[in-house]
């Protein structure tokens, strides 16, 4: 657990990075620090493996306070990764994800083996391994620079913007990738974004900091999304929360209608479009399963030319419906 | 004025005031003051542009070493220390600390700071920061300082004959004296010659030591 005792910091010349900051990073959980720009979320995080000392108040890490450690061995222990990776372009791609590991005392061979495994761990093949970084994409950048966090097995990760600086589609490989390993791995992992969708889809706690460096809200994103502190918060994680909300949770008890004469199904029993007149089909623009979200369920209803989502069983047959009305009563209900 | 002085085998003989024999003492006062020179200028370069305190130094003193005329400061010093290797090694290395300082700092300096950053980030110590990080990286910068430090040097080493020291201003000096064109066009090719040689050597040198993965692109 990393703790956050009082922490301040002040910068000379008088601006309030992080102001009275106190937090909880459980163990084992992805917990994101999220804010406009100048909010004090990456001085915080900064705090954790001492690149910043705090101007009072206490960090510590399973109880052991940070500022009586020694610096490098510290941050040898907390994997570290930042925005545009910030690979050593002198090194090759084997060679920086070993970097840990030799400064602990592995011999370079012992650690290149280690490495030659991480990599493939984070999706690289092996024949990046002799590359250099700037013969890399922007993607594969980051991907390495996970590896070099990882290489010595360390229990926390500090994350400082790690998939700010690549495309939309690549981040979104990123992102399921990251989720996979966090999932197999456990680590104590603290990380910054400014992006508040970011932050709901990775974390399992989000800190959202506002101006001046202050704490506004601290939540599980479904705490954040149902419930905002207040008006920053609201119009922080975005107008359509109630819709986002509705990532959270499956279909799996959403009620279906029998499926209809009006919809066409093939000889499988597959859903081929709605019969909207005499010869006119219409395609029903996708289908879920009990295990999808109630925000796909919502999706579907919205893009199906006549309002209804279509249901399908793990064979892709068509089991049931839910007319938009029936879903808003369902949501209507569970919120009691 | 003929290639005659420099083609006439007695000259190559490898006796005392032969063309090798002073190319060999040439190349001696050169690499006395590239050594002095690089054991001053790069702790100092590289601890400014580590730490970036005291920059005013990398750059003032680069400017006020390159105007300082090497012939007047290597008088100077022979009034006040006399004659001898002495002031020309002087005259000399303060020719060579100005590109080997300002090269080593400005190396350091435009690096990217994010890289800088990451390797403090990872648990390397100052030390190993600055040597298994900065000074790689800035290698390039450092050996294209380094390369016009050996290049100024080679040329400006011919004023060791000035104060009765051998190397190649021997030929100009004594062909000077004795009007002796061909022999002063003989120092003046042998100097050309060897400053060249002496970029490729280290051209070559910086292909071997320098990172290929700062030469390469995507």
């Amino acid at each position: 657990m990393i703790t956050f005792d009082d922490v301040v910091k002040v910068y000379p010349g008088g601006g309030t990075a992080v102001d009275h900051v106190s937090l909880e990073l459980p163990t084992g959980k992805t917990t994101v620090f999220v804010g406009p720009s100048g909010c004090g979320k990456t001085t915080s995080l900064r705090m954790i493996n001492r690149m910043i000392s705090p101007t009072s108040g206490r960090v510590l890490i399973d109880g052991q306070d940070v500022a009586g450690q020694d610096e490098a061995l510290l941050r040898r222990g907390i994997g570290y990764v930042i925005q545009h990776a910030g690979l050593f372009p002198h090194r090759t791609v084997l060679d920086n994800v070993a970097t840990v590991p030799v400064l602990l005392g592995k011999t370079r061979r012992e650690a290149r083996t280690a490495a030659l495994e991480l990599l493939e761990r984070v999706g690289l093949a092996p024949e990046f391994a002799k590359r250099y970084p700037a013969q890399l994409s922007g993607g594969q950048q980051q991907r390495v620079g996970v590896a070099r966090a990882l290489a010595a097995d360390p229990p926390v990760m500090l994350m400082d913007e790690p998939f700010s600086a690549v495309d939309p589609v690549v981040r979104e490989q990123l992102h399921r990738e990251f989720l996979r390993l966090q999932k197999d791995l456990g680590k104590t992992i603290a990380m910054v974004t400014h992006d508040i969708d970011e932050a709901i889809k990775l974390g399992d706690v989000v800190v959202i900091f506002r101006q001046g460096g202050v704490v506004a809200q601290v939540g599980t994103p479904q705490e954040l999304l149902a419930d905002p502190a207040d008006e920053f918060v609201a119009e922080f994680v975005g107008r359509d929360r109630g819709l986002r909300s509705l990532s959270f949770d499956t279909a799996a008890e959403l009620p279906v209608l029998p499926v209809p004469a009006e919809l066409v199904l093939d000889e499988a029993g597959r859903p081929l479009g709605w019969k909207t007149g005499a010869d006119d089909v219409r395609p029903t623009g996708g289908t879920f399963t009990s295990a999808d979200t109630l925000r796909l369920v919502a999706d579907l209803a919205i893009l199906s030319p006549v309002g209804i989502a279509v249901r399908v069983d793990a064979d892709g047959k068509a089991d049931g419906i839910t007319p938009h009305h029936d879903l808003a009563d369902y949501l209507a209900a569970r919120r009691g | 004025m003929n290639l005659d002085y420099l083609f006439d085998a007695a000259h190559w003989d490898f006796s005392a005031g032969s063309i090798p024999q002073l190319i060999l003492s040439h190349l001696w006062y050169v690499l006395l003051a590239l050594a002095i020179g690089t054991v001053i200028a790069l702790p100092i370069g590289l601890y400014i542009g580590h730490t970036g305190r005291g920059s005013f130094i990398a750059i003032n003193a680069g400017n006020a070493g390159r105007s300082l005329p090497t012939l007047g400061l290597l008088m100077l010093m022979v009034t006040l220390l006399g004659l001898g290797l002495l002031p020309v090694l002087i005259a000399l290395t303060v020719l060579v600390i100005p590109p080997i300082l300002t090269s080593a700092y400005a190396g350091l300096r435009s690096l990217d700071q994010r890289v800088v950053d990451a390797a403090r980030g990872v648990g390397m110590r100052p030390w190993q920061v600055l040597t298994r990080v900065e000074l790689p990286m800035a290698l390039p910068v450092l050996m294209s300082g380094f390369r016009s430090a050996a290049l100024q040097v080679v040329a400006t080493a011919t004023v060791a004959a000035a104060v009765g020291l051998g190397g190649l201003g021997r030929l100009l000096i004594d062909g000077l004296a004795v009007n002796d064109y061909s022999r002063v066009l003989a120092g003046a090719i042998v100097v050309a010659v060897l400053a060249v040689l002496l970029d490729l050597v280290l051209a070559f040198a910086q292909r071997w030591i320098v990172s290929p993965g700062l030469r390469v692109s995507r």
